[in-house]
């Protein structure tokens, strides 16, 4: 931050309160932001390209024709399988995270156009439990893919995702070998996974369907990994090399096909559905 | 037994006794024989052995989750080779991922089960320190999946059933492992197993760690050995995440619900394979025919579906697994 921009004659705390959701400071260069001129960028910093957290609805007006969407299987909810309790039990926290996120749990499916393409399309929510993966995350995707095969559609699917839920212990686990057997089903009818690695994409999501689409695309400087960084460090009792395990270090070892920003998004997946022959509407 | 967990002491102190009277008794030959030719040392061994069995059992029939836990990791504990060479004729290894190495950590191979011929695929720790440092203490890198990926590609197109032995504490996680992408490694065997046209059928020997347990899961039937466990992270793991101490482990082991019965009430696994008394490791040969005869009643069940029925089996099976309410309903 430039001291110059200092507003003259105020203190500390009565300067944070009047900066307090007008400016944001970048995550990457540390540049000074207007709230309003982020949300118009979508959350993409001008000055040096980091993307920062977006919000669901944001996703799907920068990604979808305007009032295209309509969802699937909104009404889901998580039950308590194991009867977790970790100081908090779930059904606590998951009332905790509805309330904070809006939503019912940690994915928003369904259908929409791009560009007048119809798609099926969903979007994990990272401020749902981390995006973690539990059985209504796992059924979501799975009935997307069915629907996807039943009314021919291509799959757009947007992951951010600590991976699997914890607290839905082994059930959790075997969402993994349940939405992959979906995908495989949408590969043997032919038709297209764009499958997007935002920020974060670890753990059981991406040791499931994350890594397996027909084209594999990254956020820039998104977290791809299995194993978290802390673990790793714990094994290896080495510190990891800057750059590990972020989009641009899955691409140089072949895991990805490209990194593309936030807002070229919307081109490029219509793009790689008509080459792949997806009919229009 | 070199390896003794606290709470198989006091079996492990009697067996240790009836062996020291063995070595007694073998020492003193037949003039310690009482008046009717009878051995008194031999009666008094048998019931001694007895004792050593039933304490097992009531010890055994009262364990924490974290003593099963400690149990599916014990060191004595059979791993996939002890059952191969029990339960497989003509086993022949299969080596490598035709990609970048070599991994030991996780065997494959084609034998015959009871006559038939069948693919293999278990995890493989080590015993001993060295030989944990070839087999990477049974936690495979991306080139143990790619080898296992190979072999469901395999086994497919030449129609051979697939056995697979779980055993890992869980994937290998290191730089190079995420180099090589474990992720994806992972990934492709659960889309591979999805696919295979052939039955598949998992046993789960001793720990079930998470995704790298996974990629040799996703079978037609799944079976657990009693003290065998299977879970979505390690206790440790777990406990470090939710209390940042991963020696609450033991609490996590119970809220996790990994142990057999209960993964069985959960309906991720369809039988639990009863071990010995004691544990798999007091008798191997016993746990060796108890998993045998689940196998057989397995394949019998499956070998009569074509293969597009039984791809459909397994989709069916996973399918149905998870909790969920529809609030619009």
């Amino acid at each position: 931050m430039l001291p110059a921009r200092k507003p003259a004659g105020l203190d500390a705390s009565l300067k944070q309160s009047f900066g307090k959701g007008v400016f944001r400071k970048c995550d990457g260069c540390g540049e000074t932001l207007t709230a309003e001129r982020l949300a118009a960028t979508f959350e993409v910093c001008e000055h040096c390209g980091r993307h920062h957290k977006l919000s669901t609805r944001r996703w799907l007006e920068l990604l979808l024709d305007e009032g295209s969407f309509h969802a699937w299987d909104a009404d889901l909810v998580p039950t308590d399988p194991l009867g977790f309790e970790d100081g908090k039990r779930y059904p606590d926290r998951i009332s905790a995270a509805q309330k904070k996120s809006g939503w019912k749990d940690a994915i928003c499916t369904g259908h929409g156009t791009m560009f007048d393409r119809p798609v099926a399309f969903g979007v994990f929510i990272f401020e749902f439990l981390g995006g973690s993966m539990g059985s209504v995350v796992g059924e979501k995707i799975t009935r997307m893919f069915e629907r996807a095969i039943a009314e021919r559609l291509p799959v757009i699917l947007l992951s951010a995702s600590g991976g699997a839920r914890m607290q839905e212990g082994i059930l959790s686990l075997m969402q993994m070998a349940k939405t992959v057997s979906a995908r495989e089903r949408l590969r043997d009818a032919r038709l297209p996974f764009i499958s997007v690695s935002l920020n974060p994409t670890t753990g059981g999501v991406a040791a499931s369907f994350a890594l397996l689409g027909d084209v594999n695309i990254a956020e820039p400087g998104a977290l791809i990994g299995f194993a978290g960084q802390r673990v790793i460090e714990a094994t290896i009792r080495q510190t990891l090399p800057e750059g590990f395990q972020r989009a641009e270090f899955l691409k140089d070892h072949g895991m990805i096909d490209r990194i593309v920003p936030r807002t070229e998004m919307k081109r490029e997946f219509e793009r790689i559905c008509a080459l792949l022959h997806c009919p229009t509407v | 037994m070199a390896f003794v967990l606290p709470f198989e002491k006091p079996i492990a102190d009697l067996i240790g006794r009836v062996r020291e009277l063995r070595a007694v008794a073998v020492l003193r030959g037949p003039e310690g024989l009482d008046d009717d030719g009878d051995d008194p040392i031999e009666a008094e061994l048998k019931a001694l052995e007895g004792r050593a069995k039933d304490l097992a059992k009531e010890i055994f029939a009262d364990l924490t989750p974290w003593q099963k836990v400690q149990l599916s990791r014990h060191p004595a504990r059979p791993y996939t080779l002890d059952y191969v060479s029990r339960l497989i004729t003509d086993f022949t290894e299969l080596a490598g991922d035709r990609r970048f190495a070599e991994d030991e950590s996780l065997i494959a191979g084609l034998g015959r089960f009871e006559g038939r011929p069948v693919a293999v695929l278990g995890h493989q720790k080590g015993r001993g320190a060295k030989d944990n440092v070839r087999r990477n203490f049974g936690m495979p890198h991306p080139e143990g999946y790619r080898k296992a990926l190979r072999i469901y590609e395999l086994a497919d197109r030449f129609r051979l059933p697939i056995l697979t032995f779980i055993d890992t504490p869980g994937a290998y996680p290191g730089i190079g492992a995420e180099e090589r992408g474990q992720s994806e490694a992972i990934g492709a065997c659960l889309a591979a197993m999805a696919r295979a046209g052939v039955p598949i059928i998992a046993t789960i020997i001793g720990e079930g760690g998470s995704g790298g347990a996974l990629a040799l899961g996703v079978a037609n039937e799944v079976f657990v050995l009693e003290y065998g466990t299977y879970s979505v992270i390690t206790p440790e793991g777990c406990a470090s995440i939710l209390w940042k101490d991963g020696s609450k482990a033991d609490r996590a082991a119970a809220q996790m619900r990994m142990t057999a019965d209960e993964l069985f009430g959960l309906g991720v696994v369809d039988g639990v394979v009863e071990e010995p008394a004691g544990g798999a490791h007091h008798d191997v040969d016993a746990t060796a025919d108890a998993i045998r005869a689940t196998l057989r009643g397995s394949l019998d069940r499956l070998s009569s579906l074509t293969p597009h029925a039984l791809a459909d089996h397994r989709y069916a099976r996973f399918r149905r697994l998870g909790t969920f309410v529809d609030s619009a309903v």
